[in-house]
Parts: C-alpha cells; sequence; structure tokens
C-alpha cells in the first residue's frame, strides 16, 4: 500500500527514511560502523575506505557515499569486508607514528580504539621514515604531522563550516601532508584558532596546546597565589574525562579538584560574564535609541573576533567594545585582589579554565597586557585541568562537591548562559527588557534565541522599542550575515556570534566525545545551572553592584571603560609576505602598495600598477639631477598593514598614505624625490 | 661606459616591474575567476619560470580563495615549481631502465660536482637546477639526462662531468 522503502542490514530490516548515505542506515541498525572520514555535517570524501560494506549487486562500497535504494541488502561483515577494512587500517598505521603512551589524545583516539577494535596487533607495512617537523609555535594549538592519517577532516571543517581555509592538503603522492601554505606555522597565518579542527581530528595531530606545566610552576612557587576562572562551559563538560555522562553538572567536583590541585582562589568566570551583560546591554541601548552602530556584534568570542578583524574590517566599529568575560574578569582581577587578597600585584598568578583554544591566543594580545603584565597569564584547556586532575590521581566523581570563593565567584544563570549559542542574546534580553519597559521581568526564559540552526532570527518588541535579533553560530553562517549586511540587506539590531557550532559548549579545547548526543547534552547541561541557581539577571548580582559602587563606578563610564573594554584594528592574515616587484639594488625611496584583500577590493592593484608605469617609465633621476640615480625608487607590494578600514593603504618611505588613490600616492612620491635631490644638493 | 650599465640596471628593474604587471593583466583577463586557477598559475609561471610565493599570496586574494588552497593545487602538479630553478634545468631519468643502468650513481656525482643534495636542488648562483623524473621515454639510452633541451644518453662518471664544465666554461669559468 505505501511506498515506503526498505533497506536489509546484516539481515535487519529498516525503513529508508531521510537518509543520506547507507551509513546513517547502518547506525540506525545499532552498528558502530568504523568511520574516519565522515562527519554528519561536512561534504562526503569517501577516502578512508574503513565504512566499507557489501551491498548485493554493487560489490563492496564505502558505506558513507552510497545513497539508500529500495530493497538494497547490506552486509557489513563478511570475510572480503573484514580483511579490507583491517588492511586499511593497517595502511593508516603505517603512516602514523604511533607515540600511544605520550600522545595527548592518548585516552579518545579513534585510530587506537579501531585497532584495538579490529584485534590488530601489528602492521605489516612498511612504516614511513619522514620525520615532519611539529608546529608548535601557536599559541593555541599543536600540528604533529607525523600523527596525521590524511583524513581531511580538519581542512573541511575549516573551508566549510569556518569558511577559514587556513589549512589544506598539500604536495603529493607520499609527500602529502595537511598544514598551511608554504609550511608555514599556524601562528603565521590567517586560521582564528577555533580549534574545530582539534575537534574534528580522529587522532593526535591537532591538539590544543596545554599549558599544564606553566600552571604548575606558579602552584608550586611559595611566592605566588594563585587564582583561577572557570568558564561556563567547562562545568557541563570535565565530567566525561572521568567517565560521567557529558551534560553532566559537576560544577561542585571540579571546585573541589582544583582546590586540591592547589589553586588558592577558585572563581568563576560567569561573574565577569555577569559584567560583560550590563556594559554589552549597556552600550547596545545606547546605540540603539541614538541608531547609531548597528547592527551590534557580541565581541566575546576571540575566534570570531579575529574573522572580523581579517575579513571585514569595514565592520569592526559594529562590534561591542566590551573585553570578553575572560579578559574582563582578568583586568579587574589584577585590579582589585591584590588589595582584597593582601598582596603584591607581581605575586599574584590569573589562570583560566576554557573550553576554548582561541582564548589562549586571546589572552596574550597586546592590548590585554598591562605595565608588561598580562591580565590573563596562562589559560588550561578543559582537557588540561582534567590531565592535572588525573595526574594527582584525584577521584573526580567520588569528590564532595564544594563552592566558589567570593567575591568574584558568584554569579547569576544570565551569567552562566554564555556558553551556550544564545545565550549571550538571552542574558543581554533579561537586563534590556527590564530597562527598556521599566518593569521587573518574571518570566525569564526567551525561549525563541535557543536552539539549534545555524542562524536564528526573532524579532520583539521591548516597551515602544522594536528589535530584531539574529544569533549565529559557525563562521559560515556569520560570513553569510556579514556579506548581507554588506549589501545593505539587513535590519539586525544585535547580532550573537559564536565561531564554535551550538557555541563555546562544543570548543575545541573540550574534551573530545564520540556520543553522538554530546552536543545536545552539553546545552541541556547549561540551561539546567541556570534553572539551578537562585539568581538569572545579571542586573541582580549584588557582588557585580558592589564592583560598581566600589571600583568602577558608572556603567560605561570612564574607570568601567579602562578596565572592560578595548578595540579592535584590521589584521594580517599572513605574515612575512612581500612582493618586491622592482628588485632595486640600492633603492633611495620606497613605494609600497597593499594588496592586501580589503585594500585589493577597495582598488588597491590599479594604484600598483599606474605606480609601477610611472616609475618604469619615468627616469626619475633627472630631477634629483645626480648620475647614479636611475634605480632609485624601488616598488613593492605587501599584504595589509593592519588598518584595512582606511584602505587603500600605499607606504613612500615612512610617509603613510591612507584612503589613498593614484594621485595622492604620486604627489607623495614627487615630494619625496625632491626632498631626496635638495638632501644629495648639501 | 658607465651611464650604460646603470642603464641596464633601470632596464633590468624594468623588466621585473614588466612580469608583475603581467601577472594582473593575467588575472584580469580571465575575469578574477577561481576556475581558471590553473591556467592562471601556469601562465603565471611563464612569466617567472616558477610561481614565487608571494605572486601566490596576490593570486589567492584576487581570486578570492585561501592561500593554503593555492598552494595546495600548486604543490599537487609536478608541473608547478615552487623554487626559483638555475639558468640550466638538469633532468635526471629514473625511470625503470635508466634506474637499473645507475642513474642514481649519475645523480650523485652531479650532486657532488655541483654541491647539491636531496634538499638543495639549485646552485647558489643560481645556474643549476638538479631534478629526477621517471621516464623521459629515451629508454635505449639509459641512463638519460636532459640539460634544458639538449639531451645526453649513455651519461657515465666521466661524460656528466665534462658536460658541467663545458658549460660552466661557456658562462665564463667557474664561480
Ligand atoms: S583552528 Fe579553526 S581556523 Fe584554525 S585551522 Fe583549525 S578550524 Fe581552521
Ligand atoms: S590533522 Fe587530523 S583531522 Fe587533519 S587530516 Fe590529519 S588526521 Fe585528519
Ligand atoms: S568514512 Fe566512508 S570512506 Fe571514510
Ligand atoms: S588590507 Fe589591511 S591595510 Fe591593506
Amino acid at each position: 500500500m505505501d511506498n515506503q522503502k526498505y533497506i536489509t542490514i546484516d539481515g535487519i530490516k529498516l525503513p529508508i527514511e531521510n537518509e543520506r548515505n547507507v551509513l546513517e542506515l547502518v547506525r540506525k541498525a545499532d552498528i558502530e560502523m568504523p568511520t574516519f572520514c565522515y562527519h554528519s555535517e561536512l561534504s562526503v570524501y569517501g577516502a578512508c575506505r574503513l565504512c566499507v560494506a557489501d551491498i548485493e549487486g554493487m560489490g563492496i562500497q564505502t558505506t558513507c557515499s552510497t545513497p539508500p535504494r529500495d530493497g538494497m541488502i547490506v552486509s557489513t561483515n563478511t570475510a572480503e569486508v573484514r580483511q579490507i577494512r583491517k588492511v586499511n587500517l593497517e595502511l593508516l598505521l603505517a603512516n602514523h607514528d604511533i607515540s600511544c603512551p605520550t600522545c595527548a589524545r592518548s585516552n579518545n583516539c579513534k585510530l587506537q580504539d579501531l585497532t584495538r577494535r579490529l584485534g590488530i596487533t601489528k602492521s605489516r607495512f612498511k612504516k614511513t621514515d619522514k620525520v615532519h617537523p611539529v608546529d608548535r609555535k601557536s599559541r593555541s594549538i599543536i600540528h604533529d604531522p607525523n600523527k596525521c592519517v590524511l583524513c581531511g577532516d580538519c581542512v573541511r571543517v575549516c573551508k566549510e563550516i569556518q569558511t577559514v581555509g587556513a589549512i589544506d592538503f598539500v604536495q603529493r603522492g607520499s609527500n602529502t601532508t595537511v598544514g598551511p601554505a608554504y609550511g608555514k606555522s599556524l601562528a603565521d597565518v590567517e586560521c582564528v584558532y577555533c580549534g574545530q579542527c582539534v575537534r574534528a581530528c580522529p587522532v593526535g595531530a591537532l591538539t590544543p596546546r596545554p599549558e599544564t606545566e606553566e600552571v604548575w610552576k606558579a602552584i608550586h612557587d611559595k611566592t605566588k597565589t594563585v587564582v583561577v576562572q572557570v568558564a561556563p562551559a567547562v562545568r557541563v563538560a570535565i565530567g566525561e574525562e572521568f567517565g560521567l555522562e557529558p551534560g553532566t553538572v559537576s560544577t561542585g567536583q571540579m571546585v573541589a579538584a582544583m582546590k586540591r590541585i592547589g589553586f588558592d582562589q577558585i572563581y568563576d568566570t560567569s561573574f565577569a560574564a555577569d559584567l560583560t551583560v550590563i556594559e554589552e546591554a549597556t552600550e547596545f541601548i545606547t546605540r540603539k535609541l541614538k541608531g547609531e552602530k548597528l547592527p551590534q556584534f557580541t565581541s566575546c568570542c576571540p575566534a570570531w573576533v579575529k574573522f572580523t578583524e581579517q575579513y571585514y574590517p569595514e565592520l569592526l566599529g559594529n562590534l561591542s567594545t566590551c573585553k570578553s568575560p575572560q579578559q574582563m574578569f582578568g583586568s579587574l582581577a589584577k585590579e582589585i585582589l591584590p588589595a582584597i587578597l593582601k598582596i603584591r600585584k607581581e605575586d599574584l598568578v590569573v589562570v583560566s579554565v576554557m573550553p576554548c583554544t582561541a582564548k589562549k591566543f586571546e589572552a596574550k594580545r597586546d592590548e590585554f597586557y598591562k605595565d608588561e603584565m598580562a591580565d590573563v597569564d596562562h589559560v588550561l584547556s578543559t582537557e588540561g585541568l582534567s590531565k592535572m586532575i588525573a595526574e594527582m590521581g584525584i577521584q573526580f566523581a567520588k569528590l564532595a562537591p564544594e563552592s566558589f570563593d567570593l567575591p568574584l565567584g558568584f554569579k547569576t544563570g544570565a551569567g552562566v548562559l554564555f556558553g551556550n549559542s544564545g545565550g549571550v542574546s538571552e542574558a543581554v534580553l533579561r537586563f534590556a527588557y527590564e530597562k527598556l519597559t521599566g518593569e521587573t521581568l518574571s518570566k525569564v526564559d526567551f525561549k525563541m534565541v535557543r536552539g539549534k540552526e545555524g542562524i536564528r532570527i526573532a524579532d520583539l518588541e521591548l516597551g515602544k522599542v522594536k528589535l530584531k535579533l539574529a544569533v549565529v553560530h559557525s563562521l559560515a553562517n556569520a560570513r553569510q550575515i556579514c556579506e548581507e549586511i554588506k549589501i545593505g540587506n539587513s535590519e539586525y539590531d544585535l547580532i550573537e556570534v559564536m565561531a564554535c557550532p551550538g557555541g563555546c559548549v562544543n570548543g575545541g579545547a573540550q574534551p573530545v566525545s564520540f556520543d553522538p548526543d554530546y552536543l545536545e547534552k552539553r546545552t541541556k547541561g547549561i540551561y539546567s545551572c541556570d534553572k539551578q541557581l537562585q539568581l538569572h539577571k545579571s542586573q541582580e548580582n549584588p557582588y557585580v553592584k558592589e564592583v560598581y559602587q566600589q571600583v568602577l563606578g558608572e556603567v560605561g563610564g570612564h574607570k568601567a571603560h579602562e578596565l572592560l573594554h578595548t578595540h579592535f584594528t584590521g589584521r594580517q592574515r599572513i605574515k612575512n609576505q612581500t612582493i618586491n616587484i622592482r628588485n632595486t639594488q640600492h633603492p633611495k625611496i620606497e613605494v609600497c602598495v597593499c594588496v592586501g584583500t580589503n585594500c585589493y577590493n577597495k582598488g588597491a592593484h590599479k594604484i600598483l600598477k599606474k605606480m609601477m608605469k610611472y616609475v618604469s617609465e619615468n627616469k626619475l633621476e633627472d630631477r634629483v639631477g645626480f648620475e647614479g640615480h636611475e634605480d632609485m625608487v624601488d616598488v613593492k607590494a605587501t599584504f595589509c598593514f593592519e588598518c584595512c578600514e582606511r584602505g587603500p593603504v600605499v607606504r613612500i618611505n615612512n610617509k603613510i598614505i591612507e584612503h589613498a588613490d593614484y594621485a595622492k600616492a604620486k604627489e607623495v612620491l614627487d615630494q619625496e624625490i625632491f626632498v631626496y635631490g635638495e638632501l644629495m644638493e648639501k | 661606459m658607465e651611464n650604460t650599465l646603470l642603464d641596464e640596471v633601470f632596464i633590468e628593474a624594468n623588466v621585473k616591474t614588466r612580469q608583475f604587471e603581467k601577472v594582473i593583466e593575467i588575472v584580469e583577463k580571465y575575469k578574477f575567476q577561481k576556475s581558471r586557477l590553473i591556467t592562471i598559475l601556469q601562465e603565471v609561471q611563464e612569466e617567472y619560470r616558477y610561481l614565487p610565493q608571494e605572486v601566490l599570496t596576490f593570486l589567492a586574494t584576487a581570486l578570492d580563495m585561501p592561500v593554503a588552497e593555492i598552494y595546495g593545487v600548486a604543490t599537487f602538479y609536478a608541473h608547478f615549481s615552487l623554487e626559483a630553478k638555475g639558468k640550466y634545468v638538469i633532468k635526471v631519468c629514473n625511470g625503470t631502465a635508466c634506474h637499473v643502468k645507475g642513474s642514481m650513481k649519475l645523480v650523485n656525482a652531479l650532486f657532488k660536482k655541483l654541491k647539491l643534495n636531496e634538499n638543495k636542488h639549485t646552485t647558489d648562483d643560481m645556474m643549476f637546477t638538479l631534478e629526477t623524473v621517471s621516464c623521459l621515454g629515451a629508454c635505449g639510452l639509459a641512463p638519460v639526462m636532459v640539460v634544458n633541451e639538449s639531451i645526453y644518453g649513455q651519461v657515465g662518471d666521466k661524460k656528466v662531468n665534462e658536460i658541467i664544465d663545458s658549460i660552466i666554461e661557456a658562462e665564463g669559468g667557474a664561480k
């Protein structure tokens, strides 16, 4: 009667619904099919060939790239299939350096897991003897190509989910590796350190940079007082490293474990998130009422911030000037804790525990140093903290819960929501509602901003003010929104962006989970934290109020600006790339035209072309009146002077010309030639 | 007299400038289309005889694609070279026939003669570049070596030294 289509897998008959490939159905039959290169949210690559099965009439096929058809009969464990799978895995092993005991991913490596599962005890293939250098230069991520199995997951995540494309397959044949252009380090390219590649890597080829040794050292140093702040998303994931379900709220155990490790004070980044809400919402309301610089983007995700600096400098003015909670915490801690803890500022060490690889980079940004002292000294990843706990042999799950220290450990539910995509918006709404309507908000949940879709739009009216919000996660979606704004197609007032799909709970420094529902579970965990707390609105946090009274003064005021706000500028995508166009031997004057993307899009190459022509066709030496100066002007092209908002940019000797055009540049060049002539005269 | 020399410097710089002008013209000709990447790379390589890194970065900007992707493509095809090559490009065949007839011995002789090694393919004076290729289609003459357009067969130790020496001499003596 019906058109229901069926497939048979290992003798089990299953209805075909909307599955895109046989693999999804195999999983529905409760068979954990080995896969290395398949991720449901990415394009299909079909390279590892571990997901093979025998399909009647079609022979051996990779199930991840075969669409299901009615009447298909699939066997996942014939002798031939098993044989192929084993050989493929052995080949992967031959490409791998098998340094399991010392590997950061030893406890959750797909390769190790499958080797064990398929009962492989040795690889019969000759190991490649090439040793690649390990890239340890970036603050966020360590890349060890010797462990790479070339599954390409990271490449596709970076390109498809984040639209960054910092890494790709390079070279060919047996020399193939994955990495940035020109063999550069991740530190020197457009990588935004979101860590989504780390999360995707099935082995230990991409891992968060550990900072555990630096932290241990500070703890062991008796002259130092080490305080730690913990981000919201950590508490719903760290338990996974100790056998708990994803999403289990283990705040109390986590605090207890950190006390045992020896941190002197244990605080909560959510406290700083409450501060962020007040500052950022106030900034937003001011902009909205004045009709200025809208839409306002959130700025608490450092990967998103770097992304904007690189790709959308013209939108930097739309970013909230608020520092992220991590950095607000850092500057406030360095300002007030020495007096509270009765120590010298030099002896205070601020550590943070973050679900995020980009936070490690953020803490080292120049703006976040004061008097050569970092606001946040060390950033541990969630998995880094769990390693410290494991090293001590602490039985995490058995610990009696303990609570955060005051005052910086006190938070409202709004501050904890920052861990989820949609959380910042919801927290801001809880504040803006009361500000704009003058009423007390009784039902605090704003369900319209919650959910899974990559772009969620909410229209609402607070008092007389109509608001249009967008909640965006993953940078591909952020790019889409930015493009809409660029062509003038946007009516948004506030846009929340988190680079990681799902938000910080899915950050690159979280434990890697193989549970298919880990993300939903962690998200739920965050909402349940909010529920469990007594207070849900940042403006009700008594300690935040106290900080305003005693230290910060007015919201958005002078002191608040000094401690809690920052600024952003255009950023180079790739370091050390200058085209020596004329390659002059003894240049007297240097003309350097920026052809970075932003200047390029504003026509920089046309300026360059005309300047090249001018210099080539005119014997500029005649102006100086001295012989031997034929080749006096050198022309170069460079990529980004980091002031893209004011592009196109041309530099002539040390004169920077912003909003340049050919006429302006030529005028300055002529002037420089004249000045040089005068100089020679003397 | 002196003036001519300096004029030459000016001309030389102009030639270099012209090369880069050509790059801009090439991307303009193909209307900044990513789909023409391979053709664009080919034409740019004709200008420079290789693909300079910075020029690749420029192309990535002009074609609006990640640098890593363009680098990936450029390193995937053997036809493209990311290294500046010497004036004389020596290709030694390491196909089966040549291998059997001792082409690796030939390579080693050239390594020694030109002070090159596995990782250094071009001499410091930018005179010679040494490459190995798989089968030049002249197996009857194994081991075979090609210098720019000239083919040499059955090259032994003595012969290889003679060939190189005669080039160096033609170029105005050893450095
Ligand atoms: S950290 Fe993010 S931007 Fe950097 S390579 Fe990985 S996925 Fe790409
Ligand atoms: S680094 Fe990891 S994710 Fe990327 S290709 Fe290698 S094994 Fe796969
Ligand atoms: S998972 Fe199907 S080929 Fe890799
Ligand atoms: S692209 Fe950044 S200054 Fe030109």
